[in-house]
């Protein structure tokens, strides 16, 4: 088996890899190393033509391919490695990785620290339930981007959208553009789950109906999807008889929510963190396997590639710092909680020695409240949204004049 | 007339209500919590424009396609014919991004350029 020696292996070139291989370089780490399944670099992101990105980071907004080709043209001014259609199939504590790809066989690469950066992926109907036989025309919405947007095809004519994520809302948009109709899309929740303007400049630009508080209760169709029945659903999300309505349509685009792709960290022995579904990491990003880091949608599901850029290199500098052997023990440990109307909290624990920056959602909307961090810092929100993650930071100084080894967020009433 | 407008600046979505006037003039604005949703209501109402994200064909590069997008926005009622146009055009590998794929789209005066290298 061919052996590779490198200080910093980063799985994964999306948004998260590519800025955590960055970091890891700048740090210092000489031998930085991205593996990547795909035939390019960039993630999800070369599929999201979109403009919206960025906007934090470069002050515009860009495209997603753009905002990938500007961190991919800044990997290429490196001496960064890329392994390119190369899979990973087992990483180990001792931090090694066995991975495949055509050109060398199995390889089997050391690395003195890990990123895990591998994204997420989408819910699919398996996870749903739906009632109905399995005809063709039902595509996770993601799955249809690529379809549309890099292999240039549109997978249907008459698209119903179940979910208002953003990702089916900017595919009502991009099947209207290329001339599909899309006649439903429907939303379990009573407020749309995506950005709201992803809501008026993806669906009421083009006279798209949202159906709240509503789900999609039957797939009609054998060979291929012919229709769906949709309905309103109470309180418990149970359909509520007399309301259904039949809906015909060759396409079922599901946008149902993201999951964080730890097949590989769990087997690794990577402590994970139910709420989220992504390990469960310290301020230096790194898991409870020393030395494996984690950043990006396999952390946590963000919705700003902004915040995945600004993450991950942090998680890339720590990295590089491990691989240099230059991380030292943390003498205080605080454990980071959700407290009244928070979801969740990345990173899961801290100490009093860096500054630290906490990502986190609401778990309902709220209007007029403050985001409260353990006493020691307060700030005025107008609204939080689940939709939308907040973030805050920390200075040591102020986590150093906190009592107890426990640090709270909450939202409070103003 | 009464005419709804979203505010899409900041989460808070504020439902921005305008009465209008014979002529479509604004003759009052209301709802919006702050000056900025003003300024988009107001615009959003008298000239609402959007920048396009679309694909074209492309030969020669590693995808069939190749994302394109107008380098400012562009008013909202030519989206459709934009994609008219869009969907005829044919580009040639190799690409960069930032390169003009259709100048002076519409007669707009804005370009119609690559989102990426292919
Ligand atoms: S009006 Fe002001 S507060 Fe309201 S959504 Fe617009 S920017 Fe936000």
């Amino acid at each position: 088996m061919k052996q590779v020696h490198v200080d910093v292996a980063v799985i994964g070139g999306g948004p998260a890899g590519l800025a955590a291989s960055l970091a890891a370089r700048k740090e210092g780490a000489e031998r930085v190393l991205i593996i990547e399944r795909n035939t390019e670099l960039g993630g999800i992101l070369q599929q999201c033509i979109h403009h919206g990105f960025g906007l934090h980071r470069f002050k515009e907004e860009l495209t997603g391919p753009e905002y990938a080709q500007r961190f991919i043209d800044f990997i290429k001014e490196t001496d960064i490695e890329v392994m390119l259609e190369t899979m990973v199939l087992e990483v180990t504590p001792e931090r090694k990785i066995y991975a495949v790809n055509s050109e060398s066989g199995m390889l089997e690469i050391h690395a003195k620290s890990i990123v895990l950066a591998m994204g997420c992926r989408e819910r699919t109907r398996g996870a749903l339930r739906i009632p109905g036989g399995r005809p063709a025309g039902v595509y996770s919405a993601g799955t249809a981007q690529r379809y549309v947007n890099i292999d240039g095809y549109v997978p249907g004519k008459k698209a119903v959208i179940l979910g208002s994520g953003d990702i089916g809302l900017i595919m009502a948009r991009r099947f209207t553009l290329e001339g599909a109709k899309v006649e439903a899309v429907v939303e379990v929740l009573p407020y749309a789950a995506g950005l709201t303007r992803n809501v008026v400049q993806c669906l009421e630009d083009y006279d798209i109906p949202l159906y709240l508080q509503s789900t999609v209760i039957e797939i009609h169709g054998n060979k291929r999807i012919e229709a769906v029945t949709i309905a309103q659903v109470d309180e418990k999300w149970n359909p509520i008889p007399g309301t259904e309505r039949k809906i015909e349509c060759d396409t079922l685009l599901l946008s149902v929510g993201l999951v964080p792709e730890n097949e590989l960290s769990s087997q690794a022995g990577v402590a994970i963190d139910p709420i989220t579904n992504g390990p469960l990491v310290d301020d230096a990003m790194m898991t409870n396997l020393p030395g494996i880091f984690a950043c990006g949608n396999v952390l946590h599901v963000h919705d700003l590639v902004d915040n995945v850029s600004k993450e991950s290199e942090r998680a890339g500098m720590y990295a590089g710092r491990y691989a240099l052997g230059k991380s030292s023990e943390k003498a205080r440990r605080i454990k980071v909680q959700a407290g009244e109307n928070i979801r969740y909290v990345v990173p899961h624990e801290v100490s009093s020695e860096e500054p630290v920056e906490f990502f986190m959602r609401v778990q309902r909307p709220q209007d007029d409240v403050a985001l409260d961090v353990g006493g020691l810092r307060r700030i005025r929100k107008t609204s939080v949204r689940p939709s939308e993650m907040l973030d805050v930071k920390i200075t040591p100084e102020q986590l150093q004049s906190l009592e107890g080894d426990t640090l709270v967020i909450q939202i409070v009433e103003q | 007339m009464l005419k709804h407008i979203t505010c899409t600046v900041c989460p808070m979505s504020c439902n921005v209500e305008l009465t209008l006037g014979e002529d479509n003039e604004i003759l009052s604005l209301t709802g919006n919590k702050c000056a900025r949703g003003k300024a988009y209501a107001t615009s959003e109402h008298l000239h609402p424009e959007r920048t396009l994200t679309s694909i074209v064909k492309a030969k020669g590069g590693m995808h069939p396609v190749l994302p394109v997008r107008t380098n400012k926005p562009i008013p909202k009622d030519k989206l459709k014919e934009g994609m008219q146009v869009v969907s005829k055009v044919e580009a040639q590998a190799p690409i960069k991004m930032g390169d003009v794929i259709v100048a002076d789209f519409l007669g707009l005066g804005v370009d119609l350029v690559a989102t990426r290298d292919l």
